[in-house]
């Protein structure tokens, strides 16, 4: 798979034809001066967006910068508050999605809405069956159907079930049926999530297709390698805000990163946390992984992880930075590599296995994989370790109260009242229960998912300030954040993740943001990537 | 007044209430409700009546509650009733000594062991199999009847037997055994939730099956063992009501029981989204399920409108448990000028 991503960057810049100028035809949409309010936001403010025929187009931002909203303005699910939208020059209010479609404008979302128990052919003309003396004319249908899929050049049978087929193909069904309805705008949101290197590449090839024949596709995708690779031109919003419009071809990668975080590269004041000590690497390793990885999520990757030290995991939004820490804790099930403990390979199934090697594992998605809302503070933090002791077991009342007392004393957690219901806490006082309940399993080896999304600056300085504590005390620590100079303030090393690889491991004797978000960018962009990868040669590959 | 607004708050107090209210009821109809006599060492009276004849209910809710805490339903344990009943009965009919209490004793356990054996499958076919635990256990509730069919040869089995007729229709020290079985297992179930961490765990389960599993609980032997608890409460009540009529009958031993049960959970404050349970909520709530259907008769409706009392009786108490009723009638409570915005229930 990794030599299917390489060919791929190889390919890139020679197979991207130069867009037609902007004179040679005007867009085939044109929206200005978009607005929409939520009670208590401005989700846009003043978002402009061309599209142009026959062009490949990339909107761009991080979460929350408005691409699906502006989405929802274009294909009719929300009503705009200002501004304009024009298609072929025509002014359009959109009052719901279909007067979207009747516009010319085709949606697939990231989540496939077909019905899988129907055949190819039927799901790509649901709704406009051709008919005779009255009913479903199947022959016409399936011919229909099959000249729609040769068009885009797929080879896939319009009378089999639709649920037969694996998702990608399933997709691109979606893209069929959306582009039989004479689309010129084809609207692609996240189409290669769930995709596989080989699956995007299909894909591609029938995004390419469509764009030689005329149609304007807006793409949205958070892998930068896939959108350099497509797109022709390009949109960058921030906090709902338009920032530039680029030729793909103009700008490189890192210059997108900065647009889309919004952060120049300045140099950021040097932090307080003492590096590990050098020489304790050299030590057998808490926990090593090597070759771990997981068809669609993450390839096989190579970490060795040292009692006292903090290891920072860097990348954008869906580069497989959780996907990593999942494996690692036996969350998922890895489909390759092997975990070793102390040396010795472990079975790796579950996250009790996980736990019964000393690994505890704080996830991003506090509230639906950590919070346990209606119990108490006390009961959420006695959790892990209750469940390793079986429920024959319990933990004894009086140890109980006093580890709680004690968590509730050491993180500052309000209200200091073991019997609240954790439902009634707040995001900073969740994670610090969830903190507490994996700290009284005395854990050798602490993977934490973005312990500081969402929760006020206070609670976010005292739980970094815990994370250097442990790993003074000797615990080893993944840390993985969005913020890169949280990564950065605390890390020993620094891990990045791209596209669901890892890109980089390097020691962090003074990086800064700059360097990092260079890695981040694109192995191409700058000498750095390559400088650090110490692990991947010695391990064989599966 | 803050103790009242926080009673009012606890999910018991409704429960309680509308136990309450229909022994007001019985009381006003006929005034010699609440009076228990002492006659040849024995307690009588309709209080008793209800107790012993609510034993079988209470049992079987006893386990319900802990399967409906796992976001789990047990249908078949009427069924499973049918069966542990038949598999005693049949046991103690076809042994040469059809009166001992060795027999009795013997038949009995088999019973039970049956019914942990159906608990197991049942347990098997959710945790393991991950099959969603209404069609999981609809399958022994539909198959369970024919097996008890098989068992007792599709005839009434009677027995005569005085051990095994003192489980259902027997007293110690004045006091129905049924009633006293029900409350030694109640009993035992409290003690095993809430002294174990078995208690702690099937909740975690039940509100956040993947927080716990993260944090390594070992949801499959828990949601197992519910299943497991279920089915030996529900064979221990199945052998109360053949011991009471000394027959075992295939078709209607336990028949509907589990509907009650779940009645009785639901009315105790159990959510049927799973999580925090109440035993004494299904206490007081198998109480009101028997009260209810000895009030309907003796307060001249026909006993046969029974079901339709029982359905009003699940939508009051739904609709006081729903959080937009409360809320509303919160608004009530606290601001009395602007009642009209909350409707009463």
């Amino acid at each position: 798979m990794s030599a299917g991503t390489a060919a791929a960057r190889a390919e890139t810049p020679a197979a991207r034809p130069a867009p037609p100028a902007d004179s040679a035809a005007g867009p085939v949409v044109e929206l200005s001066g978009i607005e929409i309010g939520f009670p208590g936001v401005k989700a846009l403010d003043g978002v402009g967006l061309r599209l142009m025929p026959g062009e490949v187009h990339a909107l761009m931002g991080e979460n929350g910068a408005g691409k699906s909203t502006l989405i929802k303005a274009l294909t009719g699910v929300y009503a705009i508050d200002a501004g304009s939208i024009r298609v072929d020059g025509q002014e359009h209010r959109f009052s719901g999605p279909a007067e979207s479609q009747a516009a010319g404008i085709s949606t697939v979302y990231q989540e496939v809405n077909l019905c899988t128990n129907l055949t190819v052919a039927e799901n790509m003309l649901l709704g406009r069956e051709p008919r005779r003396f009255g009913r479903i004319h199947t022959r016409a249908m399936n011919r229909r159907a099959a000249e729609v899929l040769a068009r885009l050049g797929l080879d896939v049978d319009p009378t089999s079930t639709l649920g037969s087929h694996p998702i990608a193909v399933q997709q691109l069904v979606a893209i069929a049926r959306a582009v039989d309805v004479d689309a010129k705008v084809l609207v692609l949101d996240e189409p290669t999530s769930s995709l596989d290197t080989d699956e995007v590449r299909v894909l591609f090839d029938v995004v390419r297709s469509l764009r030689d024949q005329g149609v304007a596709v807006l793409f949205v995708s958070h892998f930068l390698d896939q959108v350099f690779e497509l797109s022709d031109r390009m949109t960058v919003l921030r906090n709902g805000r338009f920032v530039a419009e680029h030729r793909t071809a103009e700008i490189t990668q890192l210059e997108l990163v900065q647009e889309m975080i919004g952060r120049e590269l300045e140099v950021l004041e040097r932090l307080d946390r003492q590096p590990a000590d050098p020489a304790a690497p050299a030590a057998e390793p808490v926990l090593k992984v090597v070759g771990l990885g997981r068809s669609g999520e993450l390839e096989a990757t190579d970490l060795a992880l040292h009692e006292g030290e903090v290891v920072g995991v860097a990348g954008l939004l869906g580069s497989g930075r959780t996907e990593l820490a999942r494996l690692l804790v036996g969350a998922d099930v890895a489909d390759r590599g092997e975990v070793q403990v102390r040396g010795r390979t472990r079975p790796w199934r579950s996250p009790r296995q996980a736990i019964d090697a000393g690994v505890a594992f704080s996830s991003e998605d506090r509230r639906a994989e950590g919070v346990v809302g209606d119990l108490t503070v006390a009961d959420n933090m006695i959790l892990a370790l209750q469940a390793t002791r079986g429920w024959l077991r319990p933990v004894p009342q009086r140890t109980k109260d006093e580890l709680v007392r004690r968590y509730i004393e050491a993180l500052d957690i309000r209200p200091a009242d073991p019997n609240a219901l954790m439902r009634n806490l707040s995001g900073g006082n969740q994670q610090k229960v969830l903190l507490a309940r994996w700290l009284i399993t005395e854990p050798r080896l602490l993977v934490l998912d973005e312990p500081t999304r969402g929760i006020d600056v206070g609670a976010k300085a005292q739980i970094q300030q815990l994370v250097a504590e442990l790993a003074a005390d000797g615990m080893a620590v993944v840390f993985i954040s969005a913020e890169l100079e949280e990564v950065l303030r605390l890390a020993d090393r620094v891990v990045v993740m791209r596209d669901r690889r890892k890109v980089a491991e390097q020691v962090n004797d003074g990086l800064e943001v700059s360097d990092v978000l260079r890695t981040i960018a694109g192995a191409g962009e700058s000498a750095v990537a390559l400088e650090v990868v110490p692990d991947s040669e010695e391990a064989p590959r599966a | 007044m803050p103790d009242v607004r926080a009673l009012l708050r606890s999910s018991l107090v409704w429960p309680v209430v509308a136990l309450l209210a229909l022994v007001v009821l019985n009381v006003v109809v006929n005034p010699g409700f609440l009076s228990v006599r002492l006659q040849d060492g024995r307690l009588y009276g309709s209080v008793i009546d209800i107790l012993r004849n609510g034993a079988p209910v209470l049992l079987v809710a006893l386990g319900m509650t802990l399967v409906i805490a796992t976001r789990g339903i047990d249908l078949s344990v009427g069924a499973i009733a049918a069966i542990s009943g038949a598999v005693a009965c049949v046991q103690i009919a076809g042994s040469n000594q059809e009166s001992a209490a060795g027999t009795a004793i013997v038949a009995m356990t088999t019973a039970l062991a049956v019914a942990v054996l159906l608990g197991l499958w049942n347990g098997f076919l959710v945790s393991v199999l991950g099959i969603q635990p209404i069609i999981a256990t609809l399958v022994l509730m539909t198959a369970g009847r024919g097996l008890a069919m098989l068992v007792t040869d599709g005839q009434i089995t009677t027995v005569t037997n005085p051990t095994f007729k003192l489980v259902g229709a027997g007293f110690f020290l004045a006091v129905p055994v049924a009633v006293l079985v029900a409350l030694v297992v109640f009993g035992a179930t409290a003690l095993l939730t809430r002294r174990t961490a078995l208690g702690m765990l099937i909740e975690a389960v039940g509100i956040n099956p993947e927080a716990s599993r993260l944090a390594g609980v070992r949801s499959r032997t828990i949601i197992w063992t519910v299943y497991v608890f279920a089915a030996f409460c529900a064979g221990v009540a199945g052998l109360m009501i053949a011991s009471n009529t000394s027959a075992a009958d295939a078709n209607n031993a336990g028949l509907w029981i589990e509907l009650d049960a779940i009645l009785a959970v639901v009315i105790g404050g159990t959510s049927l989204a799973g999580g925090r349970f109440s035993l004494a909520g299904t206490f007081v709530g198998a109480l009101f399920i028997q009260t209810l259907a000895t009030t309907i008769p003796s307060i001249g409706i026909p006993a046969e409108t029974n079901y339709l009392f029982k359905a009003v009786a699940v939508i009051a108490v739904c609709l006081l448990q729903s959080p937009q009723v409360r809320s509303a009638l919160a608004a009530r409570r606290t601001t009395p000028s602007r009642a009209k915005a909350g409707a009463p229930a």
